[in-house]
């Protein structure tokens, strides 16, 4: 299995070089790796349907518990043969639907590839942590994929609605993997149905991978991302947004629904939402006048019919949502791919345009119908015998299974109306609208579409086909006394009184559909306010306005703010837990010599003054006094050759400071001293309290002797020098001094080049002009005479 | 271990001059407030050394006090802070003096590219 996937991802980064060279035929190449999987998968089918589904485990990240496990059982198969087998037939399909000269093929056959192999391994997972990454990999292809005319604003904006979605439910869907798999004491997803944890954790949990599914699957409030992907190009709504991507969210449903179905509220919650969307879906494919549109608004509702019936927890609702599974990716798949032929075939989609395609086009005609009627639930095929066996899973239950009974048979009522609304916009002869010109398809176009519609009738001919598949994947429920079994006729059953109903309800709507319309749109003027699509738009706007706001509060672009910020946080944070945490208890001495204290008076009338000085150099000769004060306290402590040092240095500053301030002006700025002086004070109060503190709660902190005395005791032998200090420096310490040298010289050059970078420039005029002081509208003066009116 | 009451409120002192310097937009005064905050951490560091003790001599155990010898790490250690808090204020001087060279004075401005992105919230 690892190998198939493997093939997917080389034939994936192969396809953008070969696409340069074969154009459009790169579809051929490519279609070899669903192709395998599918020809692999029907290999192993006897094998999965016995109960001895394939395992393979990879270690990945053993230290994190993370593995490639992989497993393909009942319900993997049904899905590989939908990813791969259907996924074949799109392949094929996209080598004639593209121009010749299509640009940006070879990387457009990449990604498709790239996003086959993702949602292969999405379906044979069994570690959730696995099954997230591929399920995030379907969102980044798809978002790619849905992008693929990126000069297109529109499709732009509609890629990034459907990574928005689904990115935001695949995170939250994490969180209750983490969540369930911490509850269970292990990731893997077989070994977690074997044995589902329970409680409160999970319950909620479970929510939160609905939410995934949810947003996966365009369920409402999240569904109006699916009809806006349809800025896609036509194979990938066929592919992603019929047969593949959105199913994973009903793959995952229907994974869990087993186990966990009757554990808090997954049921009323998964119900309620599927019935909503199949009403909202189906409700708004009747106003559509893009086929791929109307199309999109019934993959929403088919979604949320599937939801409900993949969900429900039951046996019998599990088989009729499997076989619907199956139906609606094989009829779903045909008539996208129909309107692809169509629309490259005519230049248009639009229902009030085209007019007597099908007469032009009986072929594809035929086969659109066979899917169209499997659709909307007509005998003989696969979407009647599913539909049956959903009615027959709600019709005998009590109150609450007949109010989803009553809803379902409502949103196929508005199935049966909008398919037959298809097939009339697609290709009936309208009155008062000229005939379609139609560029004759070739058959490389045709035959996928054939092949699918085909497939539907086949099945529902002889149901037998799905149905050991279907059983074995209801099995999972357990095996209950009497099988039901998939089958085109179960006698006069009260179901099949509901499906003929349902036809003729649906037919009457269609019939009445120009009146429909205008109550829609009167309907849609009250029901705008709570339009999907228009509040994802405000969340959007709100977001950008927030995320502004953060910026101008945080990134306020003042070093004095920013340095604030910090300040606070280390007196609040550290601050508190001082506080809090300890109390200083030992006996505190005043001073080790007296002469400390009458140096520590001087320093701090030095160290005021510098900071309230006006005058520049009154503040370097203040500062020099605290410099000097320190260097006798270094004395007094016992350090002379720090003291040493620090007259040195201290010298050395002063005239440095000198240097620079000959040519600044005289005073601080004005109005730079005033303005938040009261903050900046408090600020430095609270700081000095806190380090003052901090002083003497950590000099009571010691708990170990010194480390210096091995210092003191190895210096002469060691280090054959007296001087304790000297000897750390440049023999126990040394290299720690070979980078302080490296830091002076670093700072030297650095120096250099900021006073000599004005000099060298300074005499051709002309070209003088630095880019940085044409930014600054200032011309670059000498730098010995100031500018005016700092004068003073 | 007791603490020296005397250092300790100097330490602070100068760590309370030293930040005021260093919230202002000058940057002159702000190197003199990072001059400040070097010799309140020098400080710091020195009594983390305990009790003033004799000069750390091999063979010398004249301490006044009797005390005995003064802890030689932390000397060590804030020699070569002394001397790289030089070459850190011989630098931003430098750079204090590059932006008066540049813009006749040495403030320092807000962000141009924040305050405009502050604009951006009045409009609506």
């Amino acid at each position: 299995m690892l190998a198939l996937l493997a093939l997917h991802l080389a034939l994936a980064f192969l396809a953008p070089a070969a696409g340069a060279r074969l154009g459009r035929n790169v579809f051929l190449l490519v279609a070899l790796a669903p192709a395998v999987s599918a020809v692999w998968a029907g290999a192993q089918a006897a094998a999965v349907l016995d109960g001895r589904p394939p395992v393979q485990t990879t270690a990945w990240v053993p230290g994190l518990g993370l593995s490639l496990d992989l497993r393909m059982d009942a319900l993997s198969l049904l899905m590989v043969i939908l990813v791969s087998g259907i996924g074949t037939l799109v392949f094929l399909y996209c080598a004639r639907y593209f121009p010749a000269d299509q640009a940006g093929v070879g990387r457009f056959a990449g990604v498709l590839t790239a996003f086959a192999g993702a949602m292969l391994g999405l379906v044979l997972a069994d570690d959730l942590i696995l099954l997230y990454v591929f399920w995030e990999l379907t969102s980044v292809t798809s978002w790619l994929l849905i992008g693929f005319d990126d000069e297109d604003a529109e499709s732009r904006r509609a890629a990034q609605q459907a990574l928005l979605v689904t990115a935001l439910g695949g995170l939250t869907m994490l969180v209750g993997f983490v969540l369930i798999a911490q509850q269970a004491g292990t990731a893997s997803l077989s070994a977690i149905l074997a044995e589902p944890p329970t409680g409160g954790t999970v319950a909620v949990a479970l929510l939160l991978v609905l939410v995934g599914a949810f947003t996966k699957s365009a369920q409402v409030p999240f569904h109006p991302w699916l009809p806006s992907a349809m800025a896609a190009p036509t194979p990938v709504s066929a592919y992603l947004h019929a047969a593949a991507m959105v199913k994973a969210g009903i793959y995952l449903v229907a994974r869990l629904a087993p186990a966990f179905a009757v554990i808090g509220l997954w049921r009323p919650v998964v119900i309620t939402v599927g019935l909503a969307t199949m009403l909202v879906g189906g409700w708004r494919a009747l106003r559509q006048d893009d086929l791929k549109r109307l199309l999109a608004f019934g993959t929403v509702s088919q979604l949320g019919f599937l939801m409900v019936l993949l969900g429900a927890g039951t046996r019998e609702a599990a088989l009729a949502g499997a076989a619907l599974l199956l139906a609606h990716g094989l009829f779903k798949a045909t008539l996208f791919l129909t309107v692809g032929v169509i629309d490259h075939s005519t230049g248009s989609r639009n229902l009030r345009e085209l007019s007597g395609v099908g007469r032009r086009m009986p072929v594809l005609a035929v086969a659109a119908t066979l899917a169209a009627l499997s659709m909307a639930g007509v005998p003989p095929l696969l979407g009647f015998i599913s539909k049956e066996a959903a009615y027959e899973a709600f019709l005998h239950g009590s109150g609450p299974d007949l109010v989803v009974f009553a809803v379902l048979f409502l949103g196929s009522v508005l199935t049966a109306a909008y398919s037959a609304r298809f097939l009339w916009g697609a290709f009936v002869a309208k009155p008062g609208v000229a005939p379609t010109e139609v560029h004759t398809p070739s058959p490389g176009l045709l035959a996928p579409v054939v092949v699918l519609g085909a497939a539907g009738l086949l099945l529902g001919l002889a149901p037998q086909g799905a149905d050991p598949l279907v059983q074995a994947y209801a099995d999972s429920y357990g095996m209950p006394p009497e099988v039901e079994h998939l089958a085109l006729w179960h006698g006069l059953t009260a179901a099949l009184g509901w499906s003929a109903l349902t036809l003729l309800l649906g037919a009457a709507l269609f019939a009445r559909r120009e009146p429909v319309l205008s109550m829609q749109r009167r309907a849609g003027r009250v029901l705008g306010l709570v339009d999907a699509g228009r509040s994802y738009a405000s969340t959007l706007t709100l977001l950008d306005r927030l995320a502004l706001r953060v910026t101008v509060l945080v990134q306020t672009g003042s070093l004095p703010v920013y340095l604030g910020t910090v300040l606070v946080t280390v007196v609040v944070l550290p601050g508190s837990a001082l506080l809090l945490a300890t109390q200083i208890t030992g006996d505190l001495r005043a001073w080790d010599r007296p002469l400390q204290a009458v140096v520590a008076v001087v320093i701090t009338v030095a160290a005021v003054a510098t900071a309230r000085a006006h005058r520049r150099f009154t503040a370097v000769l203040t500062i020099g006094a605290v410099g000097y004060g320190i260097a006798v306290l270094f004395v007094l402590q016992g350090g002379p050759d720090l003291a040493l040092t620090q007259f040195l240095i201290e010298t050395l500053t002063l005239v440095l400071f000198m240097f620079v301030l000959r040519r600044l002006p005289a005073n601080f700025t004005r109005q730079s001293m005033r303005t938040g002086q009261g903050v900046r004070l408090a600020i430095s109060l609270a700081v000095g309290t806190f380090v003052t503190a901090a002083v003497l709660v950590s000099g009571q902190a010691r708990t170990a002797p010194p480390a210096s005395q091995a210092y003191l005791d190895q210096s002469l032998p060691d280090g054959g020098g007296r001087n304790v200090v000297n000897v750390v420096l440049v023999d126990f310490r040394g290299f720690d001094t070979l980078g302080e040298i490296t830091v002076l010289v670093v700072a030297a050059m650095g120096i250099a080049s900021l006073v000599l970078a004005g000099r060298s420039r300074r005499s051709p005029r002309a070209e003088g002009e630095t880019s940085l002081t044409a930014a600054t509208g200032q011309a670059l003066d000498e730098p010995g005479t100031p500018a005016p009116e700092r004068v003073g | 271990m007791t603490g020296n009451l005397t250092l300790a409120l100097t330490v602070g002192a100068l760590y309370t001059a030293g930040t005021f310097l260093l919230l202002q937009r000058t940057l002159t005064r702000v190197v003199l407030g990072l001059g400040l905050l070097a010799h309140g951490a020098n400080l710091l560091l020195l009594q983390a050394g305990g009790v003033a003790g004799s000069v750390p001599f091999v063979g010398k155990q004249d301490g006044p006090s009797g005390a005995g010898t003064a802890d030689p790490l932390p000397q060590a250690m804030v020699l070569t802070a002394i001397v790289i808090t030089f070459g850190v204020s011989a630098f931003l001087l430098a750079l204090a003096y590059r932006s008066w060279v540049l813009t006749g004075e040495d403030d320092v401005q807000d962000d141009v590219e924040d305050r405009r992105v502050a604009r951006r919230q009045d409009q609506p």
